[in-house]
């Protein structure tokens, strides 16, 4: 057994810096924090009055709820997933689904495709861990998960197999479509802030203590008393839960989704690198990463022309680099300078 | 409906299909499986590496004309070369005593390499024709192809190949006395670093080879290593993960439930076979037919 590396570790532990301390933990100030950071960026469009930018925002705000969704599961809870596409494909396939095949109104979808990645999360993280798998297992488990619904998606007439889905353009808060940018940077945000306030609650609860109990030393945590296989397959639902609702923005702003785009390794991706630039389980890193991501993209794509691919490869080399010489994220590290400066 | 008779009928050259195909698979599984055996580590980036090696095949064909056949005396050497720079100066830097970032620095290095390449080669599949692409051969009933026959007869030379080089050279003994206990063998004199840069420089000249192989019948685009990647982790994952054997039996497994899987549920819902039996091995028996429980 290797004793695990400080990555993630509570900032309760005796070794983290004090600086750590006050400014990710402490339940009252990180509500403080939150607030503020909420109220910033629902004051930002006053500011920002440029469709570009609003749209950079809104799209890093989106990934900022991925990011954190992913983390609450690999950050907090220490169980990697290479397939969180799996949930992100069920939620985006289900507001569809109600849109296109029952009439419903898209906050319906919202709701339902929230439930079902809950649902999926729970099914998923109950046969994972009630067989013991951990680590490498794990992550080859959700990816195949993963392949499997995009194979189904693919294959059967409901889905609209490979042609994809397409929903009806109407404008308005109650079908979750908007006519300006605001409207969907309103949406964005809202999505992103229940995330993280999801994730401060995760952070500062009992729930969270167990949780980072079972990631830091399992059978220690068995040995208290938690029942570490019920913990983790709490925070895959809530995990789950959260991804699908990124799916469901996703189909409400770009109106179309196909078994690649929602089921593919691409959105797996992006969900996990946000937290692993930004800070894995801390509250705030999905959203530092999210935004220096999106930066980097933006450069990228400004440097290099529109190159997807050339961007992606980027993110590939990010993702190395950080887990090398990085490997406890952008936002600690932030922090830990200014304690020494 | 699909008559019984006619499925009858089409049940053995599936079967030959399927074996040919999943000794392709077992040779590339035997590289993963080496990998996981010594470094413990799983090769996120095999399935990339794979696409890497076929796509050498396929210049060294295109621009030079070299034989896919008369390729292995680069490409094997090429791959070997790759993986021992890969694993000594990327991948083993980025470890700091976890697994968990050996998985996310190998899937960056599958990112990296697959976007490279869709930028480079663009993202339409690509083939290459020779003189005997279509020549036939008739095993009792399955008519299939020569240069599949070739390929099943090349993996399975591959695969002995590697049982030799791992039971009775020096080479062999020091990986299999570091897969066996890393510490102890640094204690005797052993460069852990380097058996570990060499066997994973073996298991992508694995790749090589099977790329040499695979490419006469089969197709090469960025994202071929993809299919690839589950399958050879399935099979390593059904054989027993760091098991020879296991790898060679759960090659062949895999490539038969494939072909068989396609012959029944079709072409689109046939491959769904493969990942069902890699989640249900993965959780009832993560040991593997072959593997020792841990």
């Amino acid at each position: 057994m290797h004793t695990p590396a400080p990555i993630g570790r509570t900032p309760a532990a005796a070794d983290a810096p004090p600086a750590v301390v006050h400014l990710l933990g402490g339940t009252r100030r990180s509500i403080r924090l939150l607030g503020l950071i909420g109220m910033a960026l629902a004051c930002a469009p006053l500011v920002v009055r440029s469709e570009f930018h609003l749209t950079f925002m809104t799209l890093a705000l989106y990934s900022t709820l991925l990011g954190s969704a992913w983390n609450i599961l690999g950050g907090f809870g220490g169980q990697y997933s290479f397939g969180h596409a799996v949930f992100f494909g069920l939620g985006a396939y289900t507001g569809a689904i109600l849109q296109v095949h029952a009439g419903l109104p898209a906050w319906t979808g919202l709701l339902a495709g929230s439930a079902i990645g809950g649902a999926a999360g729970a099914a998923l993280g109950a046969i994972s861990f009630r067989y013991g798998l951990r680590g490498s297992y794990f992550a080859l488990v959700t990816l195949a998960m993963a392949e499997v619904f995009r194979i189904i998606a693919n294959s059967v007439p409901f889905t609209g197999a490979g042609v994809g889905m397409m929903i009806e353009l109407r404008s308005g808060p109650a079908d979750l479509q908007f006519e300006s940018r605001q409207g969907y940077y309103y949406f964005a945000l809202a999505l992103a802030l229940v995330a993280l306030a999801v994730s401060s609650w995760v952070r500062h609860s009992r729930f969270g203590a167990a949780l980072a109990a079972v990631r830091d030393n399992e059978d220690a945590a068995r040995a208290l008393g938690i029942d570490a296989t019920r913990i983790k397959v709490a925070a895959t639902a809530l995990s789950g839960s959260l991804m699908a609702a990124g799916g469901v923005f996703y189909l409400q702003y770009f109106h179309y989704i196909d078994p690649m785009l929602v089921f593919g390794p691409a959105v797996s991706v992006e969900a996990l690198l946000g937290p692993i630039v930004g800070g894995l389980g801390t509250v705030l890193g999905p959203l530092i990463g999210a935004f220096a991501l999106a930066l980097v993209s933006q450069v990228a794509t400004q440097a290099l022309g529109q190159a997807p691919a050339l961007s992606m490869a980027l993110y590939g080399v990010i993702l190395i680099v950080m887990v090398t010489f990085l490997p406890r994220g952008l936002g600690r590290l932030r922090l830990r300078r200014g304690r020494h400066a | 409906m699909i008559d019984s008779a006619l499925i009858g009928a089409a049940l053995w050259p599936a079967l030959v299909n399927g074996l040919t195909m999943g000794a392709i698979y077992a040779l590339i599984a035997l590289g993963l499986t080496l990998i996981y055996g010594v470094l413990h580590i799983i090769n996120f980036a095999h399935g990339s590496l794979l696409m890497v090696a076929l796509y050498a095949v396929l210049v060294l064909f295109e621009r030079l004309g070299i034989d896919p056949y008369a390729a292995l005396v680069v490409v094997v050497p090429g791959m070997f070369g790759i993986g021992y720079v890969l694993q000594r100066f990327v991948i083993n830097p980025a470890r700091h005593g976890r697994d968990e970032n050996t998985l996310l620095v190998t899937l960056g290095l599958s990112i990296v390499i697959e976007n490279l390449a869709s930028h480079f080669f663009k993202t339409d599949t690509r083939q290459i024709e020779t003189a005997y692409t279509f020549m036939m051969v008739d095993l009792a009933g399955a008519v299939i192809s020569m240069p599949r026959l070739l390929a099943f007869a090349g993996a399975l030379a591959s695969c002995l190949a590697l049982a030799v080089l791992m039971r009775s050279t020096d080479l062999g003994r020091a990986i299999r006395a570091v897969a066996r206990e890393a510490q102890g063998a640094r204690v005797v004199g052993i460069d852990v670093d380097h058996v570990f840069a060499m066997s994973f420089a073996i298991g992508l000249a694995c790749l090589g080879a099977a790329a040499c192989f695979l490419l006469p019948t089969y197709y090469v685009s960025p994202q071929v290593g993809h299919g690839f990647v589950l399958i050879a982790f399935t099979v390593v994952v059904l054989g027993g993960m760091g098991s020879f054997t296991g790898s060679l039996v759960g090659g062949l497994l895999v490539g038969v439930i494939e072909s068989l899987g396609g012959l029944l549920l079709g072409e689109s819902l046939g491959q769904i076979g493969v990942f069902v039996i890699f989640i249900v091995i993965l959780l009832f028996r993560p040991a593997g037919l072959f593997g020792q429980r841990t």
